[in-house]
């Protein structure tokens, strides 16, 4: 029985191992200072890079971070400071039902939302749709470290006469700043790999994005695009790609790891 | 203001009292407009999905749900083999990631040394930040040609009579995309149900040890079906995810519109005809179509995740250990 169960572990430890140690050997490879610094080649040309697509992730996770965790924040205070218990139950509800959506649906929403109206595939529209999804993450993990804040600190605030929302601002907020921190990373973790939502939102391109109103290139969807690619040296990149992101993602989450073991002084 | 200090001490930040000023009036204000952003992009997701998919459901009713051809160039178009291939590869996945989830579970609540528990536990956190694309591409380039010529040439040459293991047999298939969702849901059904099984009180277990029972009929009588409803829970959320996983799909299942006999035959899913096809939409008709898909798809999951979060809560009660 007992082995039964070291066989599930082994089991559920095993395809990491194996997708890590493809993405080295099949990544590192193709790494080199072109990768870095080169635009995509035209389909069928070898060499080029992923320079354009790797800012372009990095900028939509910047618009993505400027447009969804202030509210996400927010929202988040105010189911610790401000709500009834009652209220409050709903917009937890909702999102966790958010947090459901499969991602490829805010695809849709912000093609029709913002693709449709503004008459073209944008990096705005990437960065919202990504926002989108960051909203609902961040409101919960924001309300769950702002309740751990003890309540003592807040009337030691009112005692002093200290406005509400300066009380929130310079003392909760302040307490529960790690752990605020904590989330939003965690958030900017899972969309940095996001692609289903901006198959039709950000689209991609093999240019540098000069504009909010353009198409941009993002990692997740250049590796799409070249793993599904009829030629090798394409397939070669998409490794290469896949092994860059997910050194993203993973320094995402030690940074997690160091933000939230980092003693208070 | 200085009626709080007549009163008994307030029971939570909500209680407190506020002072009636402009600033605190406009930051609430703030607030709660953006915790009403929750409502808000709810609705909206629900609108553009309905009104985007009004047309198709009027040109094609109820019976878009049961018509089994998907003809762009007839405009004949049917969700059935993408709603097959959604419950086939899902129903794959949760058949392997649930046992699998679960016994890691239990090894990692009652079995596992302290000192594994951690690294473990990290593992499986690392496990569920590899980015869905990722898997697609092992799946595509390493996973499915190792299914193809081993446990699928196997299946066929042993099963092979059976329709469901039948010939001609290909890599990317639904068993393949079933295959890859499951390793993409073992880590969220794991980490509920660890959440799950540590919520047992442990007296429970000290009272089947102390009536005589071996270390597996604890588990098994005292823990596991304690923590039944749970368990179900976390599957069910597991499901929730199976059924909107798209990327990986996108890549091994095969893209194929049809209700293919044979689990190793292509096929194709809700998420992933959705992926493959909007961006080449050429007609309303063809957009509208795959909005109803969309629409089908939130609707399902949504309901189910519902159904997860009930079962879930259910088991959440007081005095659980190691909370």
């Amino acid at each position: 029985m007992s082995v039964l169960a070291v066989v599930c572990a082994l089991l559920v430890v095993l395809p990491l191992i194996l997708v890590l140690f493809y993405l080295l050997k099949m990544g590192v490879s193709s790494l080199n200072w072109n990768f870095f610094t080169k635009l995509p080649e035209p389909a069928g040309v070898d060499g080029g890079g992923m320079a354009n697509a790797i800012v372009g992730t990095l900028e939509l996770m910047g618009l993505a971070l400027v447009m969804g965790v202030p509210i996400g924040l927010l929202g988040g205070i105010y189911l610790s400071e401000y709500g009834s218990e009652k209220t409050n139950t709903w917009i937890r509800f909702g999102a966790d039902v958010l947090n459901g959506v499969p991602s490829i649906v805010w695809g849709l929403i912000g093609f029709t939302l913002v693709v449709a109206p503004m008459g073209g595939y944008s990096a705005f529209a990437g960065g919202l749709v990504l926002a989108c999804i960051m909203v609902p993450l961040v409101l919960r993990t924001t309300e769950e470290v702002l309740v751990l804040v003890p309540t003592s600190y807040r009337e030691a605030g009112m005692a002093l006469g200290i406005p509400r929302w300066k009380i929130t601002f310079n003392i909760v907020l302040r307490t529960a700043a790690k752990g605020i921190v904590t989330g939003v990373l965690l958030a900017l973790g899972r969309i940095a790999g996001e692609t289903a939502p901006l198959l039709f939102t950000a689209l991609g391109t093999t240019l540098w994005n000069t504009s909010l109103k353009d198409p941009i290139a993002a990692l997740p969807l250049q590796i799409y695009n070249y793993a599904i690619s009829p030629y090798p040296d394409q397939n070669r990149q998409a490794w290469a790609g896949a092994l860059v992101l997910i050194l993203m993602v993973f320094l995402l989450s030690a940074s997690v790891r160091i933000v939230s073991s980092r003693r208070k002084k | 203001m200085s009626k709080a200090t007549t009163q008994a001490l307030p029971l939570s930040a909500a209680d407190l009292p506020a002072p009636n000023r402009l600033g605190n009036r406009v930051f609430e204000g703030l607030t709660l407009v953006s915790a009403a952003m929750i409502g808000v992009l709810f609705l909206l997701v629900v609108w553009v999905l309905v009104s985007g998919a009004r047309m198709a459901m009027g040109v094609y009713g109820w019976s878009f749900l049961t018509n089994m051809h998907w003809n762009p160039v007839t405009d004949n178009y049917g969700a059935l083999p993408f709603i097959y291939g959604t419950v086939v590869t899902s129903a794959i996945a949760l058949l392997i990631a649930v046992p699998l989830s679960v016994g890691t579970a239990i090894y990692l609540t009652d079995l596992a040394p302290v000192w594994q528990r951690q690294p473990l536990t990290s593992v499986i956190e690392m496990l569920a930040a590899v980015p869905s694309v990722i898997w697609g591409l092992w799946g595509l380039f390493v996973l499915t040609p190792w299914l193809d010529a081993y446990p699928y040439t196997w299946l066929n040459k042993h099963f092979g009579s059976i329709p469901l293991f039948g010939a001609p047999f290909s890599a990317s298939c639904l068993m393949s995309a079933g295959v890859i969702v499951a390793i993409m849901i073992l880590p969220i059904v794991t980490s509920v149900s660890r959440e799950i099984l540590r919520s047992v009180p442990d007296l429970q277990r000290e009272a089947a040890y102390g009536l005589g029972a071996t270390r597996w009929e604890v588990t098994r009588i005292a823990v596991l079906s304690y923590a039944r409803r749970g368990l179900m829970g976390a599957a069910v959320l597991g499901l929730g995810r199976a059924l909107g996983e798209t990327m990986a799909v996108t890549m091994v299942v095969g893209n194929s519109p049809k209700i293919p006999a044979s689990l190793l035959q292509p096929g194709w899913t809700l998420a992933s005809v959705i992926a493959n096809q909007f961006g080449e939409a050429s007609t309303d008709i063809q957009r509208s179509v795959l909005f109803e898909i969309g629409l089908v798809l939130v609707g399902v999951t949504i309901l189910v995740n519902i159904g997860a979060l009930i079962l879930i809560k259910s088991i959440e009660t007081p005095g659980s250990r190691r909370a």
